[in-house]
């Protein structure tokens, strides 16, 4: 198997439809007009030799050495700056232009080492391959100059000299191996868009810096590997890389990280991972990555990861480790046992949003082929549960309308409730890169985000509403579109139902929804209301992202059905740029959703009380399936703190953590007798667990993850499972142990089981997968080749649906004792509850959950910047560190909740969404007050978690 | 002018000046200039000031500020007196005359004497080839120079 090598064509391609002819080198070629002679060449299979180009960056023409002559034409032009024309007639290598390169070559050798032996790039490097391309044999210059290069210039210090800057964890930055060819700079600006390269000083003193001469790490840098990906010598290199080698095969594979869903080429020597790579032809992220996705795997091989399988009878007992043989057995009696005790009900599974689709699919398949039951529910319960429901209930369908490439064509992009910065850095890349080129960006978040204000972007409207006050904002957003006359009226009446939209539009319209009615409400003035709302309606493609600040309240699926409502309203839905795009938080959130992962729906989110569905896998199942609807994750909780709720079996999800109101998900787990926990770590839940069972990571298993926009992506396996099986060999080995007849060998064959099932999967297979590369679902003899954007002509369900949506406060009221407003969210380095990204060198970034607070708020209270502070709510308290901004109103507090000793869920109450239990993590009302150290809670759980941690015959890892 | 300014002010002056020109096209290089003319230098701790009031990032700005010779991130002597280094003047002796200079006043290029009196400074044409050699004190020009010429000018910046 050898390293998957992708062609670099040195410039983007062109767009344009009109082709041009003409020759290079005595071939014909014909591209589409605009193309760099350049890229025709390398399309024609001719490589001109370039340093400065490269296909991820606009032509840059600055390293001379792509020059070409063109009859007719005076003088040798860059080939990357200059376009094709018709009938040209282009030569690559003629004797002046050999002469020239050979130069231009031998003016760059004369200030690089000639350490090429011992250097990491050796190999991998492109001076080299150039030098060899051009034939230098010499330098006539030699190396005694003024130079970059040494340390010292004849025993006196060469000023122009700077040492290597290793404060980035995973790259090093070498200047004396730099040719200042930009391409960092370039990609730093037009791949990621951060700015933070820049060309220093002039002439030969031109130097590449980070921020104002600043090491990478202080730097604006957010490690998102492009500079590092665009660099053509050994100046930026994987630390890994300098440590290990050169890899030597590679493997396609898909991020395990966010809803994005990006590829990349797993780079190995043997076994041994070397780099992750973003692979160009992943259509998710086109070749970029960020710090997540293209370093912090090192949680794969970090010390704390469990390999074998652990059991106790009580969670106060330590682990005792066994055979995977007595694991299972011991389980399956134990599911068993508690079914012919409590009853058939007693006994539920939660899938996993980190799985892929086949695990998924296998665990609720064993929820309701072995268990008899359908208690079945994932972690999308507290995340993105009212998409399903909004989306499903307006549009037909529960899933995002757009592929990401769809944001190329906006003209305005609304993004509510999400910070796709530190959230989904590469969809962020592609939204910044759309809006440097003129779109407009209207930001509804109670926090000033990255995104109203960074280098080359500004929101054209910040509405930072207050936390809970979703749906009046959105109803006035309707309000206004309607009463000044701004929808669509030939898409309403074409697309959707009329009576239904004259029945809404006279309930938005009611002066009680009117932006000045909702101002007080809110907290934004009604005049930025207006504006962005004409903005949406009138700027053209209107696109709308939104996150978990829509969903996470007790009205989370009223808001999605009130952001269906303006995309219908305004027409936009149902071709590129446009669209509603719920920006998913897991990897595979939107595939356990698709696998049948609710206690309610069959895969394909097909009821449970559809007989002909049922009927499907009751007959290739051979089972009976029950046609009520399970228990759903906190009934689960509330069922066994009542005593009729006694086992689970929970695949790589963290409730105790992730899940709202701790101390009685914390209960719940105690009061059941088998606690079931297949991960990858000892995890917060599991210290309620009796039984563990070791998980693999995507690196190690075969598979398909199916990010935001649908899109279903392979997980190739590039190691042998550490813990010794993938995941869906576990699972299938716990069905064999409870006596079902399950005989996989391969995660195809379970693949062609859903798509055998499950009509919007109807033609995927692996083979497909192999041939296409990726698909989006729906993908059936009507969408043969997939569907990259939904409801095209119209809508799943028919005609879109126009649903009133009434704003109803929520219960989780500010009053005298708690005056804030807690919400939360993520940061750029850390992964949700953080288990795989604190067991890498991310933490450099984000050590600890810091609360934000408004300098008002904090002065008020005597706390200053960097103080310890008790966050206290209704449900409980904790502490942890301030930090002092405005980017916060006053009256809110934020914080994240990537760490375990902060507890931040302690604080959330037990409110949800009315339809979907989706919990109200986005408001919670609070005091802050001074404190000195952690809180009681605290003391008490870490003191707890230490001891269910223990493992018989093993001695404490030492911090 | 090498007056002590508090860093508060620096930033809140700053801010005037950049709300002032900030609606300029391209307006990084005027405010720089107003900047060191407010100034005398370009004080490094408010780049970070204009990168955020101009959405640009901290290393654009300082890509923009050491590209530029003229722009300093220190206060500079009472005096500034520029040679001119370029290839008519050096033809015309003005490596001869620099080197004087240099002499008279004990002090390298890109150096400010120990009395703040004056900084010596290369630059790169005049414009004034047909008067070479040729320099420049505080923003005047001065032709056809020589020993006794440059020894005026520097007993003017001296007294």
């Amino acid at each position: 198997m050898p390293l998957v090598s992708e062609i670099d064509f040195g410039t983007p391609a062109a767009r344009s439809e009109k082709l041009v002819t003409l020759t290079i080198d005595g071939r014909e070629i014909t591209v589409p007009e605009g193309t760099s002679i350049m890229r025709a060449s390398m399309e024609a299979g001719i490589e001109i030799p370039k340093l400065c180009a490269t296909d991820m960056i606009d032509a840059f023409g600055s390293c001379r050495l792509c020059l070409i002559e063109i009859d007719g034409r005076n003088g040798t032009p860059a080939s990357c700056t200059t376009p094709v024309a018709p009938g040209i007639s282009v030569h690559t290598q003629t004797s002046r232009l050999k002469d020239i390169r050979k130069g231009v070559m031998e003016l760059y050798i004369s200030d690089h080492p000639l350490d090429c032996l011992t250097c990491a790039a050796n190999g991998d490097c492109e001076l080299q391959d150039m030098a060899g391309a051009v034939g230098l044999r010499d330098v006539r210059y030699g190396y005694e100059g003024e130079n970059h290069v040494r340390a010292r210039n004849n025993g006196e210090i060469n000023a122009k000299w700077m040492p290597k800057d290793e404060s980035n964890p995973y790259f090093t930055f070498d200047p004396a191996k730099c040719i200042v060819c930009s391409r960092c700079v370039r990609a730093c600006e037009e791949v990621q868009g951060t700015f933070a390269l820049t060309i220093e000083g002039r002439g030969f003193g031109s130097v590449v810096s980070a921020g104002m001469h600043e090491d990478f790490l202080s730097s604006e840098c957010v490690s998102c590997g492009a500079c590092v990906q665009a660099c053509p010598t050994a100046t930026l290199t994987e630390k890994s890389v300098i440590e290990i080698g050169q890899p030597e095969h590679s493997v396609v594979t898909t991020c395990a990280y966010c809803g994005v869903g990006c590829s990349f080429k797993a780079e190995m020597r043997g076994e041994e991972l070397i780099r992750m790579v973003p692979w160009k032809d992943g259509q998710a992220n086109r070749g970029h990555s960020c710090v997540k996705g293209r370093f912090a795997y090192g949680y794969s091989t970090h010390k704390e990861r469990i390999l074998n399988p652990m059991i106790r009878e009580k969670v106060t007992d330590p682990w005792r480790e066994v055979s995977w043989e007595e694991a299972l057995a011991h389980t399956a009696g134990e599911f068993r046992r508690l079914q012919y005790q409590y009853g058939r009900d007693s006994v539920g599974g939660i899938t996993s949003s980190r799985c892929t689709n086949e695990e998924t699919y296998l665990v609720q398949k064993l929820v309701r082929a072995g268990f008899g039951n359908n208690n079945v529910d994932t972690c999308a319960r507290v995340c993105h549960s009212p998409t399903g429901y909004g989306l499903g209930a307006t549009f037909g369908t529960s899933a995002g309308t757009q592929n990401f490439d769809s944001i190329e064509h906006s003209d305005v992009v609304v993004v509510i409730g999400a910070n796709p910065t530190d959230g989904h850095p590469v969809f962020a890349s592609r939204l910044k890169k759309r809006l440097r080129e003129g779109a407009r960006l209207i930001v509804i978040d109670p926090r000033r985000i990255d995104l109203v204000s960074s280098p080359h972007v500004k929101a054209a409207h910040h509405l930072p509403l207050k936390p809970g006050t979703n749906v009046a904002l959105l109803t006035a957003l309707a309000h206004v579109i309607v009463t000044e006359g701004l929808y669509n009226e030939s898409f309403i009446r074409e697309r959707c139902d009329w009576s239904e939209f004259e029945d809404w539009a006279a309930f938005v319209s009611e002066p009680h929804h009117s932006p000045e009615a909702i101002e007080a409400l809110c907290g934004v003035p009604a005049e930025e209301i207006r504006g962005a709302a004409r903005l949406y309606a009138t700027g053209g493609n209107g696109a709308i992202y939104y996150g978990l600040g829509v969903t996470e309240h007790s009205q989370g699926s009223t808001a999605v059905i009130a952001i269906a409502n303006l995309s219908m309203v305004t027409g936009n839905i149902g071709r590129p740029g446009v669209g509603v795009n719920p920006l998913r938080g897991q990897n595979n959130v939107q595939g356990s959703c698709d696998m049948g992962s609710f206690p309610h729906e069959l895969p394909g989110y097909r009821h449970i009380s559809d007989d002909a569905t049922r009927d499907i896998f009751e007959k290739l199942w051979g089972v009976t399936i029950s046609n009520e609807p399970g228990l759903r994750i906190n009934n689960m909780l509330d069922a066994a703190v009542d005593g009729g709720f006694k086992g689970l079996y929970i695949q790589g999800e963290d409730i105790l953590q992730s899940d709202p109101d701790t101390r009685h998900v914390a209960a719940g787990l105690a009061a059941m007798e088998c606690v079931v926990v297949q991960d990858l770590f000892l995890n917060e839940t599991a210290n309620y667990a009796h039984v563990f069972l070791p998980g693999s990571t995507f690196l190690e298993k075969d598979g398909t993850f199916t990010n935001a926009e649908r899109r279903i992506n392979r997980v190739r396996r590039v190691m042998t499972p550490r813990n010794g099986y993938a995941d869906w060999e576990v699972t299938q080995n716990l069905a064999r142990a409870m006596g079902l007849d399950w005989n996989y060998t391969h995660p195809s064959q379970i693949m062609d089981e859903i798509a055998a099932t499950t009509p919007s999967f109807a033609m995927v297979s692996y083979d497909y997968l192999e041939r296409m590369g990726s698909v989006q679902w729906p993908c059936n003899e009507k969408a043969p080749l997939g569907s990259p954007i939904m409801h095209i002509d119209g809508f799943v369900r028919g005609r879109g649906k126009f649903i009133r949506t009434e704003y109803v406060a929520t219960d989780e009221k500010i009053g005298p004792r708690f005056p804030l407003l807690l919400t939360t969210g993520r940061i750029l380095s850390q992964y949700n509850v953080g288990a795989q990204t604190r067991r890498t060198d991310n933490v450099v970034w984000h050590e600890e959950d810091r609360l934000e607070i408004h300098p008002n708020d904090a002065e008020l209270r005597g706390v200053r910047d960097g103080d310890w502070v008790r966050l206290s709510s209704r449900a409980g308290d904790t502490t942890l560190r301030a930090l002092v901004t405005d980017r916060v109103a006053p009256g809110v507090v934020y914080t994240t909740f990537h760490h375990p000793t902060t507890q931040a869920n302690v604080i959330t109450t037990d409110f949800s969404d009315w339809a979907t239990n989706c919990p109200e993590y986005k408001v919670t009302a609070v005091q802050i007050s001074p404190s000195n150290g952690p809180s009681q809670w605290q003391i008490d759980y870490d003191e707890q978690a230490r001891q269910s941690r223990r493992i018989a015959g093993k001695m404490e890892a030492a911090e | 002018m090498n007056q002590h300014i508090s860093s508060l002010d620096i930033s809140a002056r700053t801010l005037d000046i950049v709300s002032e020109m900030k609606s300029l096209e391209g307006p990084l290089l005027p405010i720089l200039h107003a900047i060191q003319a407010e100034f005398g230098h370009v004080p490094q701790e408010i780049l970070p000031l204009i990168a955020r009031e101009l959405n640009l990032s901290r290393a654009e700005v300082h890509g923009v500020v050491t590209f530029y010779h003229d722009y300093r991130n220190h206060p500079a002597g009472r005096h500034v007196l520029k040679l001119c280094r370029a290839e008519a003047c050096q033809s015309m002796g003005g490596d001869h005359l620099a080197e004087r200079v240099k002499t008279l006043l004990g002090i390298d290029f890109h150096q400010t004497t120990l009395d703040g009196a004056v900084t010596l400074e290369p630059v790169y044409c005049l414009g004034l080839c047909s008067a070479a050699p040729s320099a420049m004190l505080d923003g005047a020009v001065h032709g056809r120079l020589d020993a006794d010429a440059v020894d005026a000018l520097v007993a003017e910046v001296r007294a």
